[in-house]
């Protein structure tokens, strides 16, 4: 189990230190995918690098919380120790496959660094399993292919050359941020049934940062609602999607292309994300949302509502149930 | 009354290799023809590679044809030059998709809008010039104080806004949006889109609209032309293509578009696709990954069919 408590993390910078993120609680479990979803600004990209503290040379620090893995905290973890961890036990896939790879070193020679880095293989041994990796992710021709440069491959491929290199240290856990935003929209629906075929035919625990609900809706099991740096709402994929309770994740979900009426406006959600540093000591949404009133100007504490598995950061999650009860999921 | 006439563009390029351009040439955009009615939006969707984007730098005239006629207002534009060139480019404007990448850092968001019309319109006062600039951000969702901030001082949905502010400024006809919502957020796409149609109606504008992104062209176009490696495989009303596709790539398009809930999961969980992205290098270019294709589709010369629903398959899909 992969144990996120009470974690926050802030920026420093010039004018001294920002909170970014606050009091985020998360459990990822072997073989469930949990879903971090939210607008760029709201800190899950933060939240997903500082498992493997990846955000600590950009100036992100710690300052309150615990990240165990089966226990072992990481942030008190010798530094070989999380080398090791990286890429091993714990993996990631970026959004850029176009940038993540490194365009003067073929295919070949990347793939098999990463293998022996994690695995004591020799060389050849190394080239069979780099074989091996590229055809468990859907790659043709896969000798052939450890010889080209990553200049010759289209999205779709270097992406699943990022997705074998993720897979290379055996690991029981992965990171995906934004892994399908860049591509094709085809390619996209192959890479989801990749991520969804690897998941599930070796029991990894997936953690899917994106902001978007279409991928939420194809891979996730549990879904976290992020905003402003905390989360807003947290329940099973089901739960999201047929009865949310917290109004940002409404409005969130209504503003999907797939879901707008045609020939009408689009919803909106009004304004912007406050940056880290500018938020409220009350509800962090409520200057965007259509619900607010003065009972918002006090702080909301995570769990104000819980059941079951759901709860939400919401004083006014009663009538917000309501709506969605009476429109049946989302609608504006 | 078409606005735009595009008729056979074709443009290859040549490869280029570690020291200069080899033989080796692509065909980008081959025998593409279109034509866009005065307040009109027309779709061009496609994949990377697909041409799209070249054709929209066709229109603009950034591109040069290898051959084929564009036709702006029932003029040929196809060769005009210098001043002519840049009187015409008065009358179609583009907005790009990264609006980071688009806006000038160092100038300020004023003279950014401003410049077009310091060519457009030299005639125009200073004071004019600035009262035209606060108008035209304010009614793309920007106070007039925006004039005097630089593009970093914004977000990206603010950037988008202020780029079309400046396209929008010299009261061009057309307008062409290369993937104008890609690059922002979900809710902030809504905002831009809305504004978009709220500017056409009021000034009655054509868009061509470049986009990969199905969900949202349904929203916005009236026509959609679908594009693969270079061609238009299929050409209609948006609701014809749509609910009836004919081309079967179009059809893998519209099956790839996300899902909006996890009950609508594929039921054949946890098998694993094999990559496929090929294109035939002769007859249909599709034919290779297609599901329809047959032996006559290696000879098949790309042509359109003709009609409001055109489309490019020997074998295509029934209508229901």
């Amino acid at each position: 189990m992969l144990k996120i408590q009470d974690l926050s993390l802030a920026i420093s910078g010039e004018s001294g230190s920002v909170p970014a993120v606050t009091n985020i609680s998360l459990d990822l479990e072997p073989g469930k995918v949990l879903g971090l979803v939210g607008e760029s600004g709201c800190g899950k990209s933060l939240t997903a690098q500082s498992i493997l503290r990846l955000g600590e040379h950009q100036g992100i620090r710690r300052t309150a919380g615990t990240i165990r893995l089966d226990g072992e905290d990481i942030f008190t973890m010798p530094e070989k120790r999380l080398r090791r961890l990286r890429g091993g036990t714990v993996s990631m896939v970026f959004q850029e496959p176009m940038t993540a790879l490194n365009p003067v070193f073929s295919i070949g020679s990347q793939l098999i660094e990463v293998i022996q880095l994690h695995l004591k293989l020799g060389k050849g041994e190394a080239r069979q399993r780099a074989i091996g990796l590229l055809g468990d992710v859907g790659l043709q021709n896969a000798e052939g292919l450890l010889d080209q440069y990553p200049d010759a491959l289209s999205g779709g491929m270097r992406q699943r050359v990022l997705i074998a290199m993720a897979m290379a240290g055996e690991p029981d856990y992965i990171i995906a941020d934004e892994p399908t935003t860049a591509l094709d929209v085809s390619v996209q629906k192959r890479i989801i049934g990749l991520l969804r075929y690897l998941q599930q035919t070796r029991g990894l625990g997936m953690l899917l940062v994106t902001h978007d609900f279409g991928l939420v809706a194809e891979l996730a099991d549990s879904v976290a609602v992020m905003y402003a740096g905390h989360i807003v709402e947290y329940g099973t994929v089901a739960e999201i999607f047929d009865h949310p309770a917290h109004p940002y994740t409404r409005a969130l979900m209504a503003c999907r292309p797939e879901v707008a009426p045609r020939h009408a406006a689009f919803p909106v959600i009004a304004g912007q994300v406050p940056s880290p540093g500018q938020w409220p000591d009350g509800c962090r949404f409520a200057s965007r949302c259509r619900w607010a009133d003065t009972a918002c100007k006090r702080p909301v504490a995570e769990d104000v509502w819980h059941e079951d598995t759901h709860r939400a950061r919401c004083v006014h999650v009663e009538r917000v149930r309501q709506a969605s009860r009476d429109s049946k999921g989302v609608s504006a | 009354m078409s606005l735009l006439v595009a008729e056979d563009l074709n443009k290859s390029f040549r490869k280029s290799g570690w020291w200069r351009a080899t033989g080796e040439v692509t065909r980008a955009v081959t025998d593409v023809s279109f034509s866009l009615t005065e307040g009109e939006t027309l779709a061009i969707v496609g994949e990377s590679g697909s041409g799209k984007s070249t054709t929209a730098r066709l229109v603009m005239r950034l591109l040069e044809a290898d051959s084929g006629r564009i036709h702006l207002a029932g003029e040929d534009i196809t060769q005009l030059r210098g001043k002519m060139l840049r009187h015409m480019r008065r009358h179609m404007q583009m907005v790009f998709q990264d609006p980071f990448a688009s806006l000038n850092p160092r100038m300020r968001i004023g003279e950014t809008v401003a410049e077009g019309l310091r060519v457009h319109e030299p005639k125009l006062g200073a004071v004019a010039r600035r009262q035209r600039v606060a108008e035209m951000l304010e009614r793309c969702g920007l106070k007039a104080e925006a004039m005097q901030r630089y593009p970093h001082q914004f977000s990206g949905g603010q950037r988008q806004r202020v780029g079309i502010a400046r396209a929008l400024a010299v009261s061009p006809n057309l307008v062409v949006l290369d993937e104008p919502v890609s690059a922002l957020d979900v809710s902030v796409q809504a905002q831009i889109l809305n504004l978009l149609k709220q500017l056409q109606r009021e000034q009655h504008l054509s868009y061509l609209f470049i986009s990969h992104d199905l969900s949202v062209v349904r929203q916005v176009a009236d026509r959609v032309a679908v594009m693969f490696a270079g061609r238009i495989v299929e050409y209609g009303r948006t609701e014809k293509v749509f609910l009836h596709p004919r081309h079967p790539y179009t059809r893998v398009l519209l099956d790839a578009r996300p899902i909006t809930h996890p009950s609508q999961r594929s039921g054949e969980s946890a098998t694993l696709a094999k990559d496929t992205e090929h294109t035939a290098d002769s007859g249909c270019a599709f034919r290779l990954r297609c599901k329809r294709a047959q032996s006559d589709c290696e000879r098949f010369d790309g042509r359109l069919s003709t009609g409001d629903h055109a489309y490019a398959c020997l074998h295509p899909l029934e209508t229901l």
